[in-house]
């Protein structure tokens, strides 16, 4: 449904995406993962003909972006960072106009628009000005906005930035609701929406893609180790060098409050037996033993991390991302 | 609804919901108001100066009070019209419906049109408003109604011209107040380019920069002449303008 081949693009000697490829299947949604100025507005924005790609090639529905663009941009739906509303006009006006401008007429307009109004729960602010309403609602009017016209493409740039907790939920089940019918890409950086919501995830950062895979796979893919979240009662002071002996472990790191400690260790070598061998042999109070897998969050960071700094090891870079899965890791010990 | 008419409909709207063409328009109709009242009463006073030498008046209407106004309307036109103007294409890369509208199935072409015909339409009310001086006047004296229409069809030409730069403004900038002045600068300067041309007298370069200035073409017609050199000038420069304020609203997808 949407292929992009090697999209470039460049303001003056700013190069905003590069060589960028991906393609996402019909029915598919697919969440675009990155920091702030990756390229995930640029790379949107060209998909939906706002402005042209320097280099590459994008279609959308076997239509070229740069060649037919009214064709492409009748098959898309498109909600922008900002929601783009008028303030001064009402709901139903602003759908209204929107439908207009996208040759929907007489009765079809009105079923759409009763349609989106029921689907976003914006029955009760419908004849309001656009511009007395809270930001949740204003998003969720650029969602009926991208929606009105029922396109077989969505693109969706943040599409729960400003909502609470309740209609973030409500959203997500609303874009999982269109999976199937609908293709959808969304892009975002909150990671857990992108788990929650896509089959797909395509992670960018500083215009390139690093990462493209499913979330699951993507995070047992990227996994460097195995964490164990490990608490002793009675420590002894040298317990790295006595963890160590034990075959597999990278690194131990003291962890939050004495006689928590965190261990690292090697890839598909389950362990934990070992350790817990040790502890009770040498009487050290074992209390708590469990292992933690690496979350998309320290996918994340660990691969845009890697992008920023290439003068970083690899090992340092690893580091943060073990603060974000055991809370607060101090130095290694 | 095409998505012209769609354009043009929901800029009225926005027009008439927002308290800028209430205050533009009482403006511009006190102020064409006032100055038909001043002229009225200075023709009236020289009548009366002329009834006491002479016994009698022969007082023409139109070169007296017409001519003088719709000389001055034309000032009146440049302060107001660029603040009518100023929001089109500003107002929405402010509020980033830019983005929607450039993303929408429509050609850029019709979104210049719908914003063009929509102040049009806001412009030619407001003149509409002003052919009740000469319907009041009709009704206490005689005069040349041939004059008045041709002068109206200069007031459409200069407006639309006048719009069509206020428009090519807006499209430059994302700033209101930075809209309205660039217009204004730009209708002084081909305002001044009159007086330029005159000072270099009969020699080409003379001709050709007064031809560019609006106010002879203006004047021909207040004076009651239609001449298609004039109608041709107007209407490729409004044509020149819509067609720069598209390319540069097309350009900013560029940058």
């Amino acid at each position: 449904m949407i292929d992009v081949q090697q999209i470039t693009k460049r303001y003056g000697q700013h190069t905003a995406i590069d060589r960028v490829t991906f393609s996402v299947a019909k029915g598919e949604v697919l969440a675009f993962l990155g920091p702030n100025g990756a390229g995930k507005t640029t790379t949107m924005r060209i998909l939906t003909c706002f402005m042209p790609a320097t280099e590459g090639t994008a279609r959308v529905a076997g239509f070229d972006c740069a060649d037919q663009p009214l064709e492409v941009k009748h098959r898309i739906g498109y909600l922008p960072e900002t929601p783009p509303v008028y303030q001064e006009l009402t709901v139903a006006e602003y759908l209204q106009f929107v439908g207009q401008l996208r040759g929907l007429t007489g009765s079809t307009l009105r079923g759409a628009m009763v349609r989106e109004v029921e689907r976003l729960g914006l029955g009760p602010v419908q004849h309001r000005l656009i511009g007395n309403l809270s930001r949740g609602y204003r998003q969720r009017v650029g969602l009926a906005q991208a929606l009105l016209h029922d396109p077989p493409v969505l693109i969706l740039d943040e599409p729960t930035v400003g909502l609470d907790p309740k209609q973030i939920i409500e959203i997500r089940e609303l874009i999982k609701s269109l999976a199937g019918s609908h293709t959808v890409i969304l892009s975002t950086h909150i990671l857990p929406e992108a788990t929650a919501v896509c089959q797909r995830v395509v992670i960018i950062s500083g215009g390139r893609i690093v990462a493209e895979d499913t979330p699951d796979r993507l995070s047992a893919r990227l996994r460097h180790s195995e964490k164990i979240a490990l608490t002793l009662k009675r420590a002894p002071a040298d317990i790295e060098v006595r963890m160590r002996q034990i075959a597999g472990v990278q690194h131990v790191y003291a962890n939050g409050p004495p006689g928590n400690f965190m261990l690292e260790c090697e890839l598909e070598k389950d362990i934990r037996e070992d350790i817990a061998r040790l502890a009770v042999t040498n009487n050290w109070g074992l209390v708590e033993l469990k292992s933690i897998s690496m979350t998309l969050e320290d996918v994340f960071l660990q691969l845009t991390r890697h992008e920023e700094g290439l003068s970083q090891s690899a090992e340092v870079a690893i580091e943060p991302a073990s603060a974000a899965a055991g809370d607060k890791t101090e130095a290694p010990s | 609804m095409t998505p012209v008419n769609a354009i043009v409909a929901k800029e009225l709207r926005s027009y008439f919901v927002s308290p800028i063409v209430y205050v533009v328009g009482a403006v511009f109709l006190l102020i064409v108001g006032l100055l038909a009242y001043l002229y009225i009463v200075f023709t009236g006073a020289q009548a009366i100066q002329l009834m006491q030498v002479q016994g009698q008046a022969q007082i023409n209407l139109n070169d007296l009070v017409f001519r003088n106004l719709f000389t001055s309307i034309r000032f009146v036109l440049l302060i107001i019209l660029p603040i009518l103007t100023m929001r089109l294409f500003a107002e929405e890369k402010k509020l980033r419906t830019f983005e929607f509208l450039m993303t929408s199935p429509i050609r850029l072409s019709e979104v210049v049109a719908g914003k063009f015909m929509s102040v049009f339409l806001v412009f030619l009310a407001l003149l509409g408003l002003t052919t009740l001086i000469p319907l009041t006047l009709s009704l206490f004296s005689d005069f040349d109604w041939y004059p008045i229409f041709t002068g109206y069809l200069g007031l459409v030409l200069l407006g639309a011209l006048f719009l069509s730069i206020g428009l090519l403004a807006s499209a430059l900038t994302e700033n209101q107040i930075v809209a309205a002045f660039l217009s204004f600068g730009f209708l002084l300067l081909l305002w001044l380019m009159a007086g330029l041309g005159s000072l270099l007298g009969d020699t080409t370069a003379g001709e050709v920069i007064s031809y560019l200035s609006f106010m002879e073409h203006y004047d021909h017609l207040v004076r009651g002449l239609i001449d298609t050199k004039d109608l041709v000038y107007f209407c490729s420069a409004l044509i020149l303008m819509l067609f720069l304020a598209h390319q540069v609203v097309d350009s900013d997808r560029w940058k």
